[in-house]
């Protein structure tokens, strides 16, 4: 296996190459089938499947039976393709599929999503990354547990981390199931079990070397699924043929329809189904400066706490490498988040510049009811017009859409080829698969390091935890099929909430693990419970729990800070319990100071052995 | 440890921390004080955007690829200044 390790090491680049070749090869094989009549069905179908089956037989080829590969692919992850790997890790079901929707809808306050999950990354370089990557631990709570010491913090660490992650895993798990109950006509509750086999495919035999060599590979098919329809429609409609710097007429434009139109809320809205309200370039209303800003700082430090992120950096041979892959994440991350605002701006003025020929509103109500993709979407309910005013003219605020299915439509609407539209799905089904494995991957590895091997039974031999860590991961997953067939949250709600749960509970303990020395175990047993609890009992109390939206049932919120910022009051209590119990308890010992000064410094041995 | 390896340690982490702060402040300009201005800056046009759009659509990202490209190539050249770098 060693051997086989090693020259695919050295050949990497020719393997993604030639993967790379093959998927756009397939892409191409697909629009010929479509010229040649075969049916949209089918390639939806082929789409999904073909992808799939690559990244189960490259889990399969990546399986292994030792502790380090398993747990941190071996520590021999070159940067650019961790760097890839992390932006698949990274890029969710939401990011692709919600993301422009939300901006589409929620013009400016929405993009604070936008800014807070890039900006993280700058927390992560600069705060973390480096130093937990020359400390040498497997999961962020054997981190907590050897920096402070002690049971109870790897113990309260590990709560945080299962809390945050199965948030999320739940999300993606359900967006797997929603596109592969699209994309292969089965039931929703069918699909979401299809859709966690796909993801245990890629992650049970291997662990983490299996799951980045398979994250690499869909990265490369997210992308190119996001990247060409927008080229392709920007081409088709004359935006230009990169849109992204050329969309900027549009953005100013869209001001003027907007006061043409009209921003008002419907006669009579439609449950589930939203309308234009909200300008698409500036804030508006009370807070929403303040707004922005709490919603990105809960997301950029949610980014820096994520376990999933984090562990992604322990894999790289070195400290500078490590640094290095950070960097490649980012600029990855960045080639798809700087065009969900030009795929927002370019869809709405398709919609609403009369002088396009996609243009809808303002139009007669047949004309558009003729439409196919009108048709199609309002057959399964995701869109609907209906003449409210009665004047037999489509006004904006008749025209209602479900936000998460504009990256869908898009293609549609600018009469592109099917052949697309299934290219969009195998993107969306990559990106949540990606997110899912390195989030169940987090969980089960946390379970079975830190709280099987590490407290329950440290004598455990290398065979025995990893059976046991992959009994967790099946185990856990299939609990997140269970909860997440029962489609008890939206798929953003759940998003953001991981985030402020994770930096409430860890962003404090992790951070001044490395940069205050004082710092010791009761503060961040301290840190970690109090920020982790009072964030956790804030949402309780301001959360909208039966989905009314006007009442608050418990309290209102302090000043904007709603359901998805509880982050900010998470992490401001988690730092003053950290530093006033740290402060009122005495400074760890010489041996700990001594650990922290060694995290410090790029070069010498890890802190903890290779193998643990 | 001898005194004279605590001694460069020292001068390290207080480079490193130094870069780590103007890291963190230009972080903050981009992140937290852009946002706030956009309805201001939207009055400037740039490229054909409105600049404040721009701002948290583009230039905000661009920013922080920058940064962490910037900052990478400062502590590589800190590392090496103290003999920390390692082999690749």
């Amino acid at each position: 296996m060693a051997l086989i390790q090693g020259r695919f090491l050295d050949n990497i680049g020719r393997v993604y190459g030639i993967y790379t070749g093959g998927f756009i090869a397939f892409i191409i094989l697909m629009a010929i089938l479509e010229q040649l009549g075969v049916g949209a069905d089918t390639i939806g179908i082929l789409f999904v499947a073909f992808t799939i089956a690559i990244y189960a037989l490259i889990g399969w080829l990546s399986r292994t039976m030792e502790v380090d590969a398993y747990y941190v692919a071996g520590r021999q992850v070159p940067a650019v393709y961790n760097g890839m790997a992390t932006a698949a890790d990274w890029m969710s079901g939401a990011s692709f599929v919600a993301l422009a929707g939300g901006i589409y809808f929620g013009g400016y306050g929405y993009m604070a999503f936008i800014v807070g999950w890039t900006g993280g990354y700058v927390l992560v370089n600069s705060l973390m990354a480096p130093y937990l990557r020359k400390f040498g631990c497997y999961t962020v709570p054997d981190y907590i547990g050897t920096r402070y010491g002690g049971n109870l913090a790897r113990f309260c660490a590990v709560v945080v981390l299962v809390v945050a992650s199965f948030t999320y895993v739940t999300a993606q798990i359900n967006a797997t199931g929603t596109i592969a109950a699209r994309a292969l006509h089965i039931p929703f509750s069918v699909g979401v079990w299809f859709g966690l086999l796909g993801i245990l495919l890629c992650s049970m035999l291997g662990g983490m070397r299996a799951v980045t060599w398979t994250q690499v590979a869909q990265y490369i098919v997210l992308i190119i699924a996001y990247l060409v329809p927008v080229i392709w429609m920007s081409n088709v409609q004359g935006f230009g043929i990169i849109p992204h710097f050329t969309y900027g007429e549009a953005a100013s434009t869209l001001s003027q329809f907007e006061a043409e139109y009209g921003l008002n809320p419907p006669a009579e809205a439609i449950a589930g189904l939203s309308v234009l309200m909200t300008p698409h370039t500036g804030p508006v209303g009370e807070y929403a400066e303040w707004k922005f800003v709490t919603l990105a700082l809960s997301m950029m430090a949610g980014t820096a706490s994520l376990p999933h992120i984090l562990m992604r950096y322990f894999t790289t041979p070195s400290v500078r490498s490590a640094r290095r892959s950070v960097a490649w994440s980012l600029l990855f991350i960045f080639l798809l988040y700087f065009t969900a605002p030009a795929l927002a701006t370019l869809t709405k003025l398709q919609l609403l510049d009369p002088s396009l020929p996609t243009a809808i509103i303002g139009k007669s109500f047949e004309e558009v009811a003729s439409l196919a993709w009108i048709q199609n979407w309002s057959s399964v309910g995701f869109l609907a017009i209906t003449d409210q005013n009665g004047d037999g003219i489509l006004q904006l605020n008749e025209f209602f859409m479900r936000p998460d299915i504009v990256v869908l439509a898009t293609p549609e609407i600018a009469g592109l080829p099917y052949v697309i539209s299934g290219l969009v799905a195998a993107g969306g089904m990559a990106a949540a698969m990606s997110t899912a494995d390195g989030l169940l991957l987090a969980i089960a590895n946390a379970l079975s390091h830190d709280l099987y091997y590490k407290m329950i039974d440290p004598k455990a031999d290398t065979s025995v935890r990893l059976i046991v860590a992959r009994i967790l991961l099946i185990c856990i997953g299939a609990l997140g099929a269970l909860i997440a067939s029962l489609q008890l949250t939206g798929i953003l709600g759940a998003v953001a909430w991981a985030f402020c749960f994770a930096c409430s509970g860890l962003f404090f303990p992790l951070t001044l693990g490395v940069w205050w020395k004082r710092a010791n175990r009761q503060g961040a047993i301290a840190g970690m419970a109090i920020g982790f609890l009072s964030g956790s009992l804030y949402l309780y109390l301001v959360n909208d729990w039966d989905g009314a939206g006007a009442a608050y049932p418990i309290m209102a919120p302090w000043i904007g800070l709603d359901n998805l910022r509880f982050g900010i009051v998470g992490m401001a209590a988690s730092l003053v319990s950290m530093v006033v119990v740290t402060l009122m308890t005495p400074a760890p010992d010489e041996e700990i100071q001594r650990m922290v000064e060694d995290t410090r410094v790029p070069v010498g041995p890890p802190i903890l052995a290779a193998k643990h | 440890m001898s005194a004279e390896s605590t001694d460069v340690r020292d001068r390290y982490w207080q480079k490193t921390r130094n870069l780590t702060i103007l890291v963190l402040a230009l972080w903050a300009f981009f992140a937290l004080i852009i946002p706030t201005l956009v309805g201001t800056l939207n009055d400037v046009t740039f490229l054909g955007f409105p600049l404040g759009f721009y701002m948290i659509a583009q230039g905000s990202l661009i920013a922080f690829v920058v940064l962490i490209w910037f900052q990478n190539w400062r502590q590589d050249a800190i590392d090496d200044e103290f003999g920390f770098g390692e082999e690749e």
